[in-house]
């Protein structure tokens, strides 16, 4: 949990909105799959007269208490039960133990909590768990998994000296896995652009570029 | 961040619902990449959140014989890799070097159009928490006091003076397009010029729109021949422009502009209409032309104590947008 979350005033239902959102579960259970009345149940409760509005207008207002959430994350499947405010990053280090992807600006600015979405690389600090669901999500520790090892562009990484600290080191790991893969023949010129959201105080620019041109062009690019 | 309620609807009047106003406080996510920041610094607190991106209608592009409508949640990656595609990129160059100039493509895989035009400024005085306007107890100006070496040159008089951020709002009003913005209200078209304002007191936006109002898609006319923007960046990788110019216009076959628009960005609290690119009319465009046109512009400029030097960037950025527009590159 990151240290600026405000604590849910849990008093903040009242007996006649939770009367208000009991009738409103009633109006929305009609036009829900039975699986989900027993959700719209608590939901509605916590909603509040605002769910009176949504269920005449028939689509389902979640939360704020947690919900059923599924990731599919290094292709397995995972249920998790999480409040929609759950960033995807927090969903991964604080719900799941996979800490690769790190918690830096939590701004989308500095690019150290990089995973891949559907392939392409995302701030996971800036998507919602929620907003996630039915999407490809690929960590850094999947990288190793489906490799028994280090990857390629790991190796790449060690093999030019591509990181100092290490800290943004998994963020640009997922960035460069994301340029090898979407522009297999990038020069040194593209690929630096598409690192262009991710940031390294330690200065390693020129080691992760003749990283991600060896793990293209099984060269170094001039290293 | 505060907990909030979230919805996921399919469609528009689903959305249009769940945001109204008797559902209480309620915001729009799209990519999310500028309102989950704002929301963790607590200056907006939505009670919920309405998600558009399952809202299909939403995410299209379409271009036509004589125009090019995006839909609001269509994505920056979407935008640009359906201009390569569609080959629009090469009709609307101002457009085309905006969206590309989004320089992190974490960005761009998540951030809307819609989200773009809408974001809320980046002004560090507001992003700390000091208000749209900034101001101390008595009424003076942070931005005046202390440190304002990227805020206005422009239309900086009155209390507002951040600089709008978006990069497709410039190249999109010097293309003369419109926004289609749905409320309980039904539907309504305005230019894009007209989403934005500069707010002149507390509480007020830097956007026209109503709280209940979603912005849907923007809409670009016919193209005039010739158009570019040009970005004054100070990095190659994730970061705002210093300045920018959108510039499109036409010439007769002798040469003579017919029509020119120019279009600041990161200049003043909202795109910077400049009204001297009048003056260009009848006229031909040469590298004399275009100087004194640029200077013609910045001469307007009320630069504060501390950035003067954007209004040397913001003719630079001039005369290379005309530049690169007759390159047409």
């Amino acid at each position: 949990m990151s240290q600026t979350d405000r604590p849910q005033d849990a008093s903040s239902v009242s007996r006649r909105g939770f009367l208000r959102g009991m009738s409103a579960s009633a109006l929305a259970a009609g036009a829900l799959a039975p699986a989900a009345q027993a959700l719209a149940a608590t939901v509605g409760a916590n909603a509040g007269p605002g769910a009176t509005t949504s269920a005449k207008a028939a689509a389902t207002v979640f939360g704020p208490a947690p919900i059923a959430v599924n990731l599919t994350i290094n292709g397995k499947t995972r249920e998790l039960r999480l409040e929609p405010r759950v960033t995807l990053l927090d969903a991964l280090r604080n719900h799941l133990d996979l800490t690769g992807a790190k918690k830096v600006c939590d701004r989308a600015t500095c690019g150290a909590c990089t995973v891949l979405l559907d392939g392409k690389a995302v701030y996971s600090c800036t998507v919602l768990a929620v907003e996630a669901q039915g999407k490809a999500i690929e960590t850094v520790e999947g990288l190793a998994e489906a490799n028994n090892g280090a990857a390629p562009i790991q190796k790449c990484f060690v093999a030019n000296d591509a990181q100092q600290c290490g800290f943004c080191t998994p963020g640009f790991v997922m960035a460069c896995e994301s340029v090898r893969r979407r522009n297999p023949h990038a020069n040194r010129e593209q690929a630096l652009a598409e690192l262009g959201g991710n940031l390294c105080r330690c200065g390693t620019y020129h080691g992760v570029a003749n990283a991600v041109l060896d793990a293209i062009h099984g060269t170094t690019g001039g290293k | 961040m505060n907990s909030f309620e979230y919805a996921r609807p399919t469609t528009l009047e689903q959305a249009i619902g769940l945001l109204s106003p008797t559902d209480g406080d309620a915001a729009a996510l799209a990519g999310g990449t500028d309102l989950l920041s704002l929301m963790k610094d607590f200056l907006v607190e939505p009670k919920r959140l309405v998600s558009l991106m399952g809202i299909e209608q939403l995410g299209t592009i379409s271009v036509g014989k004589d125009g090019l409508k995006i839909g609001a949640t269509v994505t920056l990656d979407g935008l640009l890799q359906s201009g390569a595609l569609n080959q629009w990129g090469a009709k609307w160059p101002a457009l085309w070097h905006a969206a590309a100039g989004i320089k992190s493509p974490q960005l761009r895989a998540m951030g809307t159009v819609g989200g773009e035009l809408l974001q809320r400024p980046r002004c560090w005085y507001f992003r700390r928490g000091h208000g749209l306007l900034a101001q101390d107890a008595k009424g003076g100006s942070l931005v005046e006091q202390g440190d304002h070496r990227y805020h206005a040159i422009f239309d900086n008089a009155g209390p507002a003076k951040f600089v709008h951020p978006s990069s497709l709002a410039p190249a999109l009003i010097a293309c003369d397009a419109t926004a289609e913005i749905a409320s309980p209200r039904g539907m309504r078209t305005v230019k894009v010029s007209e989403l934005y304002r500069t707010p002149t007191k507390a509480g007020e936006r830097e956007t026209t729109l109503a709280s209940d109002e979603l912005l849907t898609a923007v809409t670009l006319p016919r193209p005039l021949p010739k158009s570019a923007t040009y970005e004054v960046r100070p990095r190659q990788g994730l970061d705002w422009p210093l300045v920018a110019a959108s510039v499109a216009f036409e010439l007769d076959g002798g040469g003579k502009v017919t029509n020119a628009r120019i279009v600041l960005g990161h200049v003043a609290p909202t795109p910077w209409i400049a009204a001297d690119a009048k003056s260009l009319i009848g006229k031909g465009i040469d590298d004399a032309a275009i100087a004194a046109i640029a200077a013609a512009v910045a001469k307007a400029a009320t630069p504060l104590k501390g950035n003067a030097y954007k209004v040397d960037l913001a003719q630079v950025a001039i005369r290379r947008a005309f530049a690169a527009a007759l390159k047409g590159n």
